[in-house]
């Protein structure tokens, strides 16, 4: 598994679906590792019975059909899929409300779905996705192409303590991030990447599950937002300005970051 | 590439693993290809079909990624490139007309030899492509750290004298491996120079790609191209490596400077348009207070709240 995860992270960042394909079929006995530890950009569907578009992954899947949030119905329909229980519906449904609110204010469009599953500890997971496409439309009349897209993936494990004031919780994101451009001028230019933070944190139920999974999921996606722009691009364009550095000594890469 | 099919447990075949293997190889990052072979070896769990895949793969990647090989006797570094492909595993070194002897998996010279007459440009076409060469040399040193150039005829080296048409390539490779630092990047220039007699014209063109990958904690690449078209009056060896040079200069300084102003304009463009730093509030989300939101940004119609 090492060895699979490792190929991962050097594959071109485009071409993780076909890597993972070529994974699943050299190591199938460890198929469900592979999928719960690798991720891919999301999928979309749509829901017919309540005309909205979901997003698709491991968690509100069953055999080849996807269970939709809005309707709680798998596409195609499937009999017997497994459903979250009334409790774990109603808080899905509100997750599923506040988180749309949320992604309309920090992605100004965008698709958002939130699943959750009991587990064997008392206690839920709630996987939290967003896709954003931010392609300006294809090519311009000047044959200008713009493409990018976010896809966001944050899986949370609430287990409440024993006393029923506070709750332990274990987030795990992964953001992966593609931006394309390509003109006369400057050719083809083609960024792209994904990374994976994890937090964990105790605390109080006061405020409910909701609250603090937002809270914490808000927090998260702004480090590594800051981190994927700033670091991780950043050492990209380091890295340019070593093969070639800009005349005249000028500094235009980032101060303070550490000598390649 | 091959797929596993649904049939559950049914094994890949002999040639399915290999191509993966391949696959995987050819796909390597610039200076990884060493890691990448560690981890497939691995996971293909056959040493001989590791050993047919890592020959095929091997190659191919060590030339499309220009590595740069020092030379056994240390007079110099040899460019692996097809353009300078004598025989298998065989590649001119032109400024010292020597032909090192290549071991692609293992990424060393092997052995090595002088040229042979019939391996090497007539006096005549070696006029031109020493004086570019030493154009292109200095351009080089002043441009590139780690860069290393070569020029090699690919067409019409056995010319004696004026009236005929010839070509040469030439290469600018440089790379940069920080394993420890979890990057890795590479510059390669391929630039195509046409001299064409009867128009006395030499057509230029050119080809430029660069990579990075950068891998802490994650897997960030950048992969850019761009080509170029440009042409000037085919003039004496010498004048002819001054243009031409200056021609590379100027196209390759403007590349970078574009590569630049695309990393200037992410933070305020591309990125901006993906997710906002903060919303149009400038306040965090308020998670324990969303019915404000909502009734004051009319969502509630939107996503046709029926509880």
């Amino acid at each position: 598994m090492e060895a699979a995860l490792d190929l991962m992270r050097r594959i071109p960042p485009k071409k993780s679906e076909t890597a993972l394909n070529a994974l699943l079929s050299l190591l199938p006995h460890h198929s469900s590792d592979l999928l719960s530890q690798i991720d891919l950009p999301l999928q979309v569907s749509m829901d017919d019975a309540s005309m909205k578009e979901f997003l698709l992954c491991e968690y509100n899947r069953d055999a080849d059909s996807y269970r939709s949030p809005w309707s709680n119905k798998y596409f195609p329909p499937l009999e017997d899929g497994p459903l979250p229980s009334e409790e774990l519906r109603n808080l899905e449904v509100e997750a599923n409300e506040i988180f749309s609110i949320y992604c309309d204010q920090y992605y100004e469009g965008g698709i958002s779905s939130v699943y959750m599953w009991e587990d064997d500890n008392h206690g839920f997971v709630a996987c939290f996705l967003i896709k954003k496409n931010g392609s300006k439309g294809g090519q311009d009349k000047r044959g200008n192409l713009q493409e990018g897209s976010w896809d966001a993936i944050h899986v949370i494990e609430v287990s409440p303590d024993e006393d029923g004031i506070a709750a332990h919780y274990c987030l795990t994101s992964t953001v992966m991030l593609s931006l394309t451009t390509e003109n006369k001028t400057s050719g083809n230019f083609k960024l792209a990447g994904s990374i994976r933070r994890q937090m964990n944190l105790d605390l109080s139920m006061a405020e409910g599950h909701l609250c603090n999974m937002g809270r914490m999921i808000e927090d998260m996606e702004s480090k590594l937002r800051n981190s994927l722009e700033q670091v991780y691009f950043g050492k990209t364009r380091e890295m340019v300005c070593t093969l070639r550095p800009p005349p005249e000594g000028v500094q235009i890469c980032l101060p303070g970051s550490r000598p390649i | 590439m091959a797929e596993c099919s649904d049939e559950a447990q049914a094994e890949l075949s002999d040639k399915e693993k290999k191509d993966i293997a391949v696959w995987f190889l050819s796909n390597a990052p610039v200076g990884e290809i060493s890691y990448v072979a560690k981890d497939i070896r691995a996971l293909i769990g056959d040493d001989k079909l590791y050993d047919m895949a890592a020959s095929e793969a091997f190659p191919r990647h060590n030339k499309a990624h220009l590595l740069i090989l020092e030379l056994p006797d240390r007079s110099g570094d040899v460019i692996i490139t097809g353009h300078g492909e004598i025989g298998k595993n065989q590649y001119l070194e032109p400024r010292t007309a020597q032909v090192a002897t290549v071991d692609h998996i293992k990424q060393v010279c092997t052995g090595l030899r002088p040229a042979m007459d019939d391996e090497l440009p007539s006096p005549y076409i070696e006029e031109f492509r020493y004086a570019l060469d030493v154009e292109l040399c200095k351009y080089v040193a002043e441009a590139y750290p780690k860069g290393i150039s070569a020029v090699y005829c690919t067409r019409g080296k056995d010319i004696d004298g004026p009236g005929n048409d010839f070509e040469f390539v030439a290469i600018i490779s440089a790379s940069k491996k920080s394993p420890r630092n979890f990057c890795n990047g590479n510059w390669r220039s391929v630039w195509t120079f046409e001299f064409k007699d009867e128009t006395q014209l030499v057509g230029v063109k050119g080809k430029i790609q660069v990579a990075a990958h950068y891998f802490e904690e994650g897997n960030v690449q950048l992969d850019t191209k761009n080509e170029f078209n440009d042409s000037t009056i085919f003039q004496s060896p010498e004048d002819c490596a001054v243009q031409l040079t200056n021609i590379v200069r100027h196209h390759e300084y403007e590349y970078f400077q574009s590569l630049e102003a695309s990393y200037l304009h992410l933070p305020d463009g591309m990125f901006k348009d993906l997710r906002r730093k903060l919303p149009i509030t400038r306040t965090l989300f308020p998670w324990h207070n969303t019915l404000q939101f909502s009734v004051t940004r009319d969502i509630s119609k939107e996503l046709g709240i029926g509880k």
